[in-house]
């Protein structure tokens, strides 16, 4: 193979890396490059420095170490049998690369990830020497994200955990057979073990920086991972209970949700259609009433149609759970404590502090929450005000058909 | 004019509360922590309002901040959070130049912000960047940070920012490879980087041609991956049907003894598509063996047709059925059912990827077609699929078992083995195949809600 210069191995390893969905920067501790010798800080909150045409955030410099894989995984662009077009980095590369994007304010940081080349151990050694190149020889404070991998040695993922803010292991699919038709080489329960390791290590590291201000950081933004949505047989219903057990087991950050591409040269198992983007967005909305609006895993299962086990496309499943339990419905935004006020379709976690505040001067009328939120179409029938009352509307057979978008503006998402 | 009479509170230390003598002459004047705030991010708003309406606020009541609902004070939020992302978008669409002069490197963007931010932004930059000497030039005011201190400098325009940078060509290689074409959504990507910022990115003069090649682009990696299907199918037909055997995603799970998959060769040129298996069929696990699957064989046998060169499946892979007494009465699939197995279906396409595709009775003639169907009306058409086979429709084996009137039942049976015919016709090429025949158009049917 001719040798490729710097410029086209990056089109090839950030072409390989785009599959994976997270590009989160946030979730870390505040670093600073203040005392004038090291580069870079981290505020927490993440900066996402450009979007590409796909509407996804670019915030880290995200590439694979190399390409080539010794496994063969059916969903995977780099999997063996690929005819794609192989390509490595030297750890050198990278961090040079990593560091000249960082200077120009293109970036966060890196967020690093490799296909196994010889064996697990040799790649996770190369990994966290990029890592430790960033930290200890150009005292880089950026943001760091390093894809750990299941099978290496419990000591250079430690390594791994001492040098990035975020780590990640991949659980790849919803169900265990989808794991074991489309990944044969992967096995759940090895994922599953590496993912519990993790956890304890990074509770024993904010446990020991409690007691000693000088104990090392580990893995500062956490654990998450991620699973490809619409590449096996798993419904809706099976990926929620899946996301709701991986967040209590492994204490993760984040699960990831990525619609199934069709990818260059994908092998014959694997269906090949627009990738169901839609469905991952509705997945993402689940994910956010679990963690930002107080529903319980088995309450946001019930938002899904009970024959077939899936979220509605057309309609959020905030929504969706609202019509199923009318009887909670309408509350009274004068009286109702926060808890009942966040399951108002519409009601936002910003717009329901606003009410809260804005309630003790004065009883809110309907043009009152219409200035705090975006639009009332969708919460009319599930308020009361001082000068509003749904009366039969929210009991109303046709509410559904009522509320959900007449247009097919949707057309260009759909699954 | 307010704005004039307070405006040095934009550059000053003093939150604009200190100033407020004015009116009540009241030097005293107590106001909320969260007034001050407020005020401090408002004050950088480009609207020249922004002081007098300050000042009304502070005027009446500044307790009433806490009024959300409060037009006033909404108005007032609303310029705060322009300018906190106005703040926010500098800190990411800042784009530096690299510059070499005697004192070693050197980096200089130009920015052109939307409001008064570029100062409340240096701190900031001097703890990411505290190592590098830097600028950033703007039209109001220039920071200088040459490694210990920084300086404001007067107003600059672009021509004083380096015009290139070679680090920018590897910057827009990497821009354009991380772009997934088969997610394209550039509604969500105008809303987070609106285009008033896109002249000093370098990268977005990509998004114009990105955007324009990604349906080819899709189209391509569909395409080579559709003609490619090397790799081992039989290994992956058994795979999906032993995934297949442990299916939940339907209630009908529970009661059926087991999934029954599609059987046959996985280089056929036509699959047979039926309703679901039936009591039969659920207790030995293959499709077709009870008395409508003797039927079929017969009607096949008639029509010329070799049932070993079929792959024969089902819309629906789990039997349906009422118990009564010791019987298991057959119950017809419901939309959702049928919709929830169609990910199965889909899969067996995929991967025989027959050339006609056979639907026998409503149900199946719903899987293959994905829209509401009665048989009276495609039965004997031609039907270009989604997936790109040709769909041909005709009645279930089992409604020829259930005509009770003899004549009926022979005239039924002789119009079965007629479509069936007909079917293999379409395969010898005695009649045109739909992907040719632009009257086939399934897009016509009503569609499923």
């Amino acid at each position: 193979m001719a040798q490729l210069d710097t410029r086209a191995k990056l089109a090839i390893l950030a072409d390989a890396a785009k599959y994976d969905a997270s590009c989160a920067s946030s979730g870390t501790t505040r670093r600073t490059s203040k005392d004038g010798k090291g580069l870079g800080s981290t505020t927490g909150m993440g900066i996402c420095h450009a979007y590409a045409p796909d509407g996804r955030c670019i915030s880290l410099l995200k590439i694979l170490l190399t390409n080539s894989c010794i496994f063969d995984c059916h969903y995977c662009i780099n999997r063996k049998s690929s005819n794609v077009r192989r390509a490595r980095f030297t750890p050198a590369e990278v961090v040079d690369l990593t560091l000249n994007f960082y200077r120009r304010n293109y970036i966060e940081g890196l967020f690093l990830s490799s296909g196994i080349i010889r064996s697990s151990n040799y790649t996770m050694e190369q990994l966290v020497e990029v890592a430790r190149c960033l930290r200890e020889d150009h005292d880089f404070r950026g943001y760091i994200h390093l894809k750990t991998i299941p099978d290496a040695d419990p000591a250079l993922v430690h390594q791994a955990g001492l040098h990035a803010d975020r780590v990640s292991i991949n659980v790849e699919l919803p169900t265990v057979a989808g794991l074991t038709r489309l990944a044969p080489e992967k096995s759940a329960p090895r994922i599953e073990g590496a993912m519990l390791g993790m956890r304890s290590a990074i509770e024993d590291g904010a446990d020991a920086r409690k007691r000693y201000r000088s104990a090392p950081r580990f893995a500062p933004a956490g654990q998450s991972t991620q699973m490809i949505v619409g590449a096996d047989a798993a419904t809706d219903g099976d990926i929620i209970g899946r996301a709701a057990g991986l967040y209590d087991r492994f204490g993760l950050r984040r699960v990831y949700y990525s619609a199934f591409s069709p990818i260059p040269d994908a092998s014959a198992v694997l269906p090949l259609q627009r990738p169901p983007l839609m469905r991952e967005h509705r997945l993402y909305q689940s994910d956010w009433l679990m963690r930002f609006y107080a529903y319980r895993p088995d309450e946001v299962a019930q938002a899904v149609d009970p024959a077939t086990g899936m979220l509605p496309l057309d309609i959020d499943p905030k929504l969706a759970w609202a019509l199923r339990f009318r009887d909670r419905f309408p509350v009274d935004v004068n009286r109702a404590p926060r808890e009942a006020l966040l399951r108002v379709p519409g009601l936002g976690t910003k717009a329901v502090a606003s009410i809260l505040a804005a309630r003790k001067w004065r009883r809110l009328r309907l043009e009152d929450v219409a200035r705090l939120t975006v639009s009332l179409a969708k919460i009319r029938p599930f308020l009361v005000t001082a000068d509003w009352r749904p009366v039969a509307l929210t009991d109303k057979a046709d509410l559904r058909a009522w509320l959900a978008p007449k247009t097919e503006q949707l057309e260009l998402f759909a699954a | 004019m307010a704005s004039n009479s307070l405006s040095p509170c934009r550059r000053g230390k003093g939150p604009a509360a200190e100033g407020s003598g004015k009116g009540e002459g009241d030097a005293r004047l107590k106001v909320p922590r969260a007034f001050l705030d407020l005020a401090q991010t408002v004050i950088l708003h480009s609207d020249s309002q922004r002081f007098a309406l300050l000042y009304t606020l502070l005027a009446t009541d500044p307790r009433r901040i806490e009024d959300r609902a409060d037009p006033l004070v909404r108005r007032l939020e609303l310029m705060a959070k322009a300018v906190r992302r106005d703040i926010h978008k500098m800190r990411a669409f800042v784009r530096f130049r690299e510059l070499v002069d005697e004192g070693g490197p050197r980096f200089i963007a130009w920015f052109e912000p939307e409001h008064h931010i570029v100062r409340a932004n240096a701190r900031f930059f001097v703890e990411r960047f505290a190592n590098m000497r830097w600028s950033i030039l703007t039209p109001e005011v220039s920071l200088h940070w040459d490694g210990t201190t920084l300086s404001e400098g007067p107003a600059a325009s672009r021509g004083d920012a380096p015009a290139d940078d070679p680090v920018e060509a590897v910057w827009k290689t990497y821009y354009a490879a991380i772009f997934n074409p088969a997610r394209l959504k550039t509604g969500a990507m105008l809303k987070e980087m609106p285009r008033k910022y896109w002249k000093n990115m370098p990268e977005t003069a990509l998004v114009k041609e990105l955007v324009a090649g990604a349906r080819a682009r899709e189209t391509a990696m569909v395409e080579t991956a559709r003609h490619s299907v090397g790799g081992n199918v039989q290994g992956a037909w058994e795979a999906l049907r032993d995934e297949a055997a442990a299916c939940t995603r339907c209630p009908l799970y529970a009661p059926a003894t087991q999934t029954v998959f599609g059987e046959g060769p996985l280089d056929a040129d036509m699959m047979l598509v039926g309703e679901q298996p039936g009591d039969q069929e659920d207790l030995a696990g293959r499709a077709f063996v009870g008395p409508a699957g003797q039927m079929l064989d017969r009607a096949l046998d008639a029509a010329g047709i070799d049932r070993g060169k079929l792959y024969i499946t089902n819309a629906v892979k789990h039997f349906k059925f009422e118990p009564r007494g010791k019987r298991r009465i057959h119950a017809r699939p419901d939309a959702g059912e049928i919709t929830a197995c169609r990910w199965w279906y889909a899969q067996e396409v995929a991967l025989v990827r027959p050339k006609l595709v056979v639907a026998l009775g409503a149900t199946a003639a719903r899987q293959i077609t994905g829209k509401a169907a009665t048989i009276s009306r495609l039965r004997g058409q031609k039907l270009a699929l989604p997936d790109g086979a040709t769909g041909w429709v005709t009645v279930h084996p089992s409604y020829l078992l259930r005509l009770p009137d003899a004549e009926a039942a022979a005239q039924a049976y002789r119009d079965f083995v007629a479509d069936l015919r007909g079917a293999r016709a379409l395969l010898d090429g005695a009649m045109p195949l739909a992907r040719n025949d632009p009257q086939a158009d399934v897009s016509a049917l009503t569609p499923v809600l």
